[in-house]
């Protein structure tokens, strides 16, 4: 070795910075674990890949049915099948990767308590699984368009950022569960919960157009808003979301994502001994 | 090349890692609904007493300088911190105070096949664990036929794990991590694992990766094998550096030292290295003949009676009592435990709450069981309701047992094993043949 690196191991206080340089070095294992998950699942669930595709395809029958024909709730001018299941695969992907990052660093505590790795790698592999997840929805959806002859916006290039800021906001709740749940182990229960209640605080039965005026800036304080609301305008091109709201989406997020790091670095340190 | 041979490598300064035990000492984390019911329990208190949270220091004042290509040893009985000396180098934990100072990659094996998943195949676990480990996916991809040849699983590639014998499981995991490259390397305990011959293999591989100039740092209970690899050794005594220096000085103080007794009875007098906690202390560890006598010598058609005199201070408390026995090529052969479901015989006070008191447990190994050979006792008392150990004293007392001959008048054997026990034999005839029948004939 002819750089002289020395690496000094020592308790750190306050808060602790990312380490980029060491993500770098690991940044092959992000990937590996995220494969495990997704093989493992598949492995072992002979309906694995099915149900993420069922899962979402059975929600969108019945809020179609509940919220579009009995509910008659707007459309913005496309079927509202295509509306909620829009909808409803950003949010499906949230959902499930925030649960499963919630649960990842537990999860894992036979590995946290024998090998060091940079431990950001579990709650971020946990959301990358989610996104392999939300690619095989996402095929439905380009079906569902085809067949109902939706041919999408050229705002269609601005889907990846909403993408971005789903997984953003996944893995800054991941981040800050994960880490708790490790002190406190019923903090997992609030998850199902945070998912369910979230579910109607966004607009995914609905089109957030329903939603007053007066109150449009703190209903996009919930980051999914911005969210969906850019999902639906990059693909399907209904009305142009409130810019403001999702402004204060993505600025929440940014907040949630930059504390979730914070906190997850600072009780890091202490994983192994309370694992 | 002499001045390289000098560069330190690895510097501890003044290391001290810290544990809390909280109330009851059992697991680390909290439930938050605990947590908020005490805050609001504190509301209405007026002292703020603190809840009794007892310290204890696993770790203290550890210092040593480790330079390139230098091979150490960590010896010392259990709870003396060597793995959390080992855990903290690997940045698995973090010490509470002091530093450390590393020039150079560092890899460890802890503990063999860390993050293998029985769903997936061998393939899929080589490149996964690889890259736990801190292997590059190029790295592994390089050294597979390697690590697949060493291991002897090359049939069984896409099988998955779940469906390997243990030895298999062993085997592939200790292959992957073997084949690291890392500048230095931790290892805790490693080989023992596998069968006797995989075992050997390991040895070797792991003088293989330590002749090539790399550092190694070597926790192990086997003195043979740390007098091999390492040149210099670190004795730990509860958290603390004992002594060191040469292998073999720190090794046979080691053996004097520890309490490895070979008169039959060992006593503790000092008063602070009594074994045990504020509820229990151990009085005294005997092993005792049929006849009442303290000795540690036996024929293999005695009975062999293990004695454990321990003062119980707390009223109403319940122990369970259990002991390993090890044979004399560290092998272990049996556990035993004086539970109902484990005694032939009846321990009044496995089912009743202990009065203050000094006791007596006693566990005879009966006649005709034991090989000859030299056995080492390990005994450990818990607290029967969480199955948390007080004292585990390892080769707290050692015994021999000796063949008269008196299973050989017929047979001279040899016996092999740690066991020689006596079991039911019969020989019955199934059919008669009349004599004079070909018997060659009659069978096909």
């Amino acid at each position: 070795m002819n750089t002289e690196h020395i690496k000094v191991i020592r308790k750190r206080h306050g808060l602790i910075g990312v380490d980029f340089n060491e993500l770098w070095r690991y940044r092959e294992l992000f990937w590996f674990l995220a494969l495990r998950d997704i093989l493992v699942r598949y492995k072992q669930a002979f309906i694995g890949i099915a149900w993420s595709i069922l899962q979402p395809l059975f929600t969108m029958v019945v809020f179609s049915v509940i919220f579009g024909q009995l509910a008659k709730l707007p459309s913005d001018g496309v079927p509202y099948p295509v509306l909620t299941f829009a909808a409803l695969i950003p949010w499906q992907f949230f959902a499930n990767s925030m649960s499963s990052s919630s649960r990842s660093v537990v999860g894992s505590a036979g590995i946290i308590s024998k090998v060091y790795f940079p431990r950001l790698i579990i709650p971020t592999s946990a959301v990358i699984s989610g996104t392999i997840d939300f690619c095989i929805s996402f095929v439905i959806l380009i079906g569902m368009m085809v067949w109902y002859k939706i041919v999408p916006t050229m705002n269609i290039v601005y889907l990846p950022l909403f993408l971005l800021l789903a997984f953003t906001a996944a893995l800054g709740i991941g981040l800050w569960l994960s880490a708790l749940n490790v002190e406190f182990r019923d903090v997992f229960y609030i998850v199902p919960f945070l998912v369910q209640a979230g579910q109607y605080i966004s607009p995914v039965a609905y089109s957030s157009s329903i939603v007053p005026e007066k109150w449009r800036l703190l209903y996009s304080l919930n980051p999914m808003v911005g969210v969906i609301d850019g999902f639906r305008w990059s693909l399907l091109g209904t009305v142009t979301p409130h810019w403001t709201g999702v402004i204060v989406s993505a600025v929440s997020v940014l907040i949630i994502f930059m504390g979730g790091l914070l906190y997850f670095r600072k009780m890091e340190r202490t994983f192994a001994d309370v694992i | 090349m002499s001045f390289k041979m000098e560069k330190t490598i690895i510097s501890v300064k003044n290391l001290g890692k810290r544990y809390l035990l909280g109330q009851g000492g059992g697991e680390g984390y909290r439930v938050l609904r605990d947590v908020m019911a005490n805050a609001v329990k504190d509301l209405f208190k007026k002292n703020n007493e603190n809840v009794d949270q007892q310290e204890f220091w696993a770790l203290k004042d550890i210092t040593f300088d480790v330079r390139v290509g230098e091979k150490i040893g960590i010896i010392g009985w259990n709870g003396a911190g060597k793995s959390t000396l080992l855990k903290i180098l690997s940045e698995i934990t973090e010490p509470t105070e002091g530093e450390v100072r590393i020039n150079g990659r560092v890899a460890s094996l802890l503990e063999v096949g860390t993050g293998f998943h029985p769903e997936l195949t061998g393939r899929e676990n080589i490149f996964m664990n690889g890259a736990i480990l801190g292997m590059r996916h190029a790295e592994i991809k390089k050294k597979f036929d390697e690590i697949v040849a060493f291991a002897e699983v090359e049939k069984f590639l896409d099988t998955p794990v779940k469906r390997y014998s243990s030895g298999m499981y062993v085997r592939l995991a200790f292959a992957v991590a073997a084949h690291l490259e890392p500048e230095i390397l931790l290892v805790d305990e490693v080989l023992a694992v596998g069968d006797i011959q995989f075992q050997k293999k390991c040895l070797g591989k792991m003088e293989e990766i330590s002749s090539g100039g790399r550092t190694v740092l070597f926790v192990s209970h086997n003195m043979s094998s740390v007098r091999n690899l390492c040149q210099r050794t670190i004795l730990l005594t509860n958290g603390k550096i004992e002594k060191e220096g040469p292998s073999v000085d720190i090794i046979n103080y080691y053996i004097s030292k520890s309490h490895i007794n070979e008169s039959g009875s060992v006593k503790w007098d000092i008063s602070d290295t009594v074994p045990g906690n504020n509820d229990l202390k151990v009085h005294s560890v005997s092993v005792v003949s049929s006849q009442g006598d303290i000795t540690s010598e036996f024929t293999t058609d005695q009975d062999v009676t293990i004695e454990i005199k321990f003062w119980n201070f707390k009223e109403g408390e319940k122990y369970i009592v259990n002991i390993n026995l090890k044979s004399s090529d560290d092998l272990w052969v049996f556990t035993s435990v004086n539970a109902p479901s484990a005694n032939i015989g009846k321990d009044i006070w496995y089912e009743k709450p202990y009065c203050v008191g000094l006791y007596k447990t006693e566990c005879r190994i009966p006649a005709n069981l034991l090989n000859n050979g030299k056995y080492y006792v390990y005994i450990a008392i818990a607290y029967q309701k969480i199955n948390e150990a007080i004292v585990q004293l390892e080769d707290v007392i050692s015994f021999s047992v000796y063949d008269i001959g008196e299973m050989s008048k017929e047979y001279n054997g040899p016996w092999l094993g740690p066991i020689r026990p006596k079991l039911y034999w019969n020989t019955e005839l199934i059919d008669r043949y009349p004599t004079g029948t070909d018997n060659s004939r009659e069978l096909t």
